[in-house]
């Protein structure tokens, strides 16, 4: 262990001091009393590790003897990540302090579980994977029963949890029988060992019980069945946090196992994950039609947006990894808008989350009811929003991959999924306005993110702040030719 | 003689004892919690089988790892599972069921 493997992962030890103080400072003094300035300083902390991150650039470099990669994918979707759970962050304070339930647990389990994200993006070997991915989610498993006075809080906590350390025992067992055929849990020696473009019968299996994992924590199909329960029972900060940087992770955490482990075999996995992207496009579009509560809708979204982002990994390519990783950076940016805005939702001091209640609201609430018209618009894939640059770009590298088919169910699912989105619109512009209306406001900080998040998904056609530039980049430092 | 192969077979048996157990419970929540144990429990023993057969002592690292954390996990998973008692005063399979759809 030599000071230089340090220097590579200070960012990680840097985040893990600092929950590790944040936590032991918050016991020692005020407790919850002191959670809402810990809440502020945790989002400076993270955000400012985003800002480093995304000033330090440079070489791929690699820490302790293969087990920890820097490149510029990881560093990517580390920005990202960070930045999602930094906003989160500041999102939530006010919706918990409001019900008095914010807990300075809440500060630290987000940033252990960003730890966590920021090891499994940047594993190198099927044990740092592990550490990573074991990190994160039994951060999240906390985290969605973090009410723990409330039965739905704590339903999701136990439903999360079941299938979670289920998901853990597939993934892990897939490893057991990867090392075992491949000889190491290293991925640059089990990617040696695929030969001539496929993997033997064992490693095959390790592979299929592999992928079964990452599936579940990117809840696409055959693997969702937890999300809808998962995203409504939890706190509504919580399930914008769930739908925004640990989907960012586990999704670059696929993509890093599946180009970096198996990237020798490419065409071994394409099928699987060509498969669940297709099945999870079409089960998110349409399960969420029935949907009247607007955090399950969200749900079936996400499991529908990640089947979009797999069309992307599925292609194989370095093309494909370049647009899953805008498809995902757009689809955080989007995701935390909305959420900002379903913070908001409140009728009488309660929080409501009936997709009724926002009958009418262009009456009055304009700017609020035209923001979020622009954010479903971008989650539909209407263009010219940047929702549409997204989709187009995991469709074009489906089809550059020879994957028409997939190409064209992927366009007939957006536009099956379109009709939940276009239905809000028309609820917020065409509907009655007999039912209960929202009738909350807004805090500045939830306005200026869903005004930000709306106004970059209209200014972001002309270049997409150069977003596509850094992911190209990203990609090339993934995929080896 | 004990081949890797029985070791193998005996994982997988315990491996899908584990997986059934979660599923095909309908009793008791602390049934899956044993059923996940089970799960793990047979990845270490892959993981020993293949350490001693490859003469590498990657896999035995790994499953001191996977110890640890699985004890990391049984305790939240009780921990979360005693705030649903509290709440729901039972912990019956079919009892959590507050959300459906």
């Amino acid at each position: 262990m030599t000071s230089s493997d340090l220097a590579i992962i200070l960012p990680e030890i840097f985040l893990a001091l600092y929950a590790m103080v944040a936590l032991l400072v918050a016991v020692w003094t005020g407790k919850d009393k002191v959670a809402s300035l810990l809440t502020w300083i945790s989002a400076a902390v993270l955000i400012a590790t985003a800002l480093w991150i995304m000033l330090s650039g440079g070489e791929t470099r690699v820490a302790f003897s293969g087990m920890f990669v820097d490149d510029q994918f990881a560093r990517f979707a580390k920005v990202t990540l960070l930045m999602a759970s930094g906003i989160v962050l500041l999102l939530s304070e006010g919706f918990f302090a409001r019900r008095d339930a914010l807990v300075f647990e809440f500060p630290v389990l987000i940033v252990l579980s960003t730890i966590g994200m920021m090891v499994m993006i940047s594993a190198g070997d099927l044990i740092a994977l592990y550490m990573g991915l074991e990190l994160q989610s039994l951060s999240l498993y906390v985290l969605a029963s973090i009410r723990r006075d409330s039965l739905r809080s704590t339903e999701a906590g136990l439903k999360y949890f079941i299938l979670g350390a289920l998901s853990s025992g597939l993934l892990l067992y897939g490893a057991s029988l990867t090392y075992g055929y491949a000889g190491s849990t290293n991925f640059g020696e089990i990617f040696a060992a695929a030969t001539d473009g496929h993997v033997g019968f064992g490693l095959l299996l390790g592979l299929t019980f592999m992928i079964s994992g990452l599936a579940f924590k990117v809840s696409a199909v055959p693997f969702h069945m937890w999300t809808p329960d998962v995203y409504e029972g939890a706190p509504t900060p919580i399930t914008a946090f769930f739908a925004s940087a640990p989907k960012m992770a586990a999704m670059a955490m696929f993509a890093r196992a599946m180009h970096d482990a198996f990237g020798n075999a490419v065409a071994d996995w394409q099928q699987i994950v060509a498969l669940m992207a297709l099945l999870s496009m079409y089960l998110g579009a349409v399960a969420g039609i029935g949907q009247r509560d607007i955090k399950r809708l969200m749900a079936y979204s996400s499991i529908s947006h990640m089947g979009f982002a797999l069309v992307g990994l599925a292609a194989g390519t370095e093309q494909g990894v370049t647009s899953m990783l805008i498809y995902m950076a757009i689809y955080v940016t989007m995701n935390i808008g909305t959420f900002a805005f379903i913070l908001s939702m409140e009728r009488e001091g309660q929080h409501i989350t009936s997709i009724d209640s926002l009958n009418m609201l262009s009456k009055k609430e304009p700017v609020k009811a035209l923001a979020m018209l622009i954010l479903l618009f971008s989650l539909a894939g209407v263009p010219p929003l940047v929702g549409f640059f997204g989709k187009f770009a995991v469709l074009m590298a489906a089809l550059d991959a020879g994957l028409v088919w997939l190409a064209v169910l992927g366009a007939i699912a957006s536009v099956i999924s379109a009709f939940y989105y276009l239905r809000i619109v028309y609820y917020m512009y065409f509907g009655s306005d007999q039912v209960e209306q929202i009738d909350g406001t807004m805090s500045p900080i939830q306005w200026t993110v869903l005004m930000a998040s709306a106004a970059i998904m209209v200014l972001g056609v002309i270049n997409l702040f150069g977003v596509d530039g850094f992911a190209a980049n990203a990609a090339a430092s993934l995929v080896i030719n | 003689m004990v081949q890797l192969e029985h070791y193998l077979a005996v994982a997988a048996a315990l491996f899908v004892i584990g997986i059934f157990g979660i599923f095909l419970n309908r009793k008791n929540v602390i049934v899956i919690l044993m059923s996940i144990e089970l799960v793990l429990l047979s990845v270490n023993i892959n993981f020993v089988a293949f350490s001693a057969y490859l003469g590498d002592l990657t896999g035995q690292v790994f499953t001191l790892f996977i110890l640890t954390v699985a004890a990391a996990e049984a305790a939240i998973g009780l921990a979360i599972l005693v705030c649903f008692f509290r709440n729901r005063g039972t912990i019956a399979v079919e009892d959590v069921s507050n959300m459906k759809g």
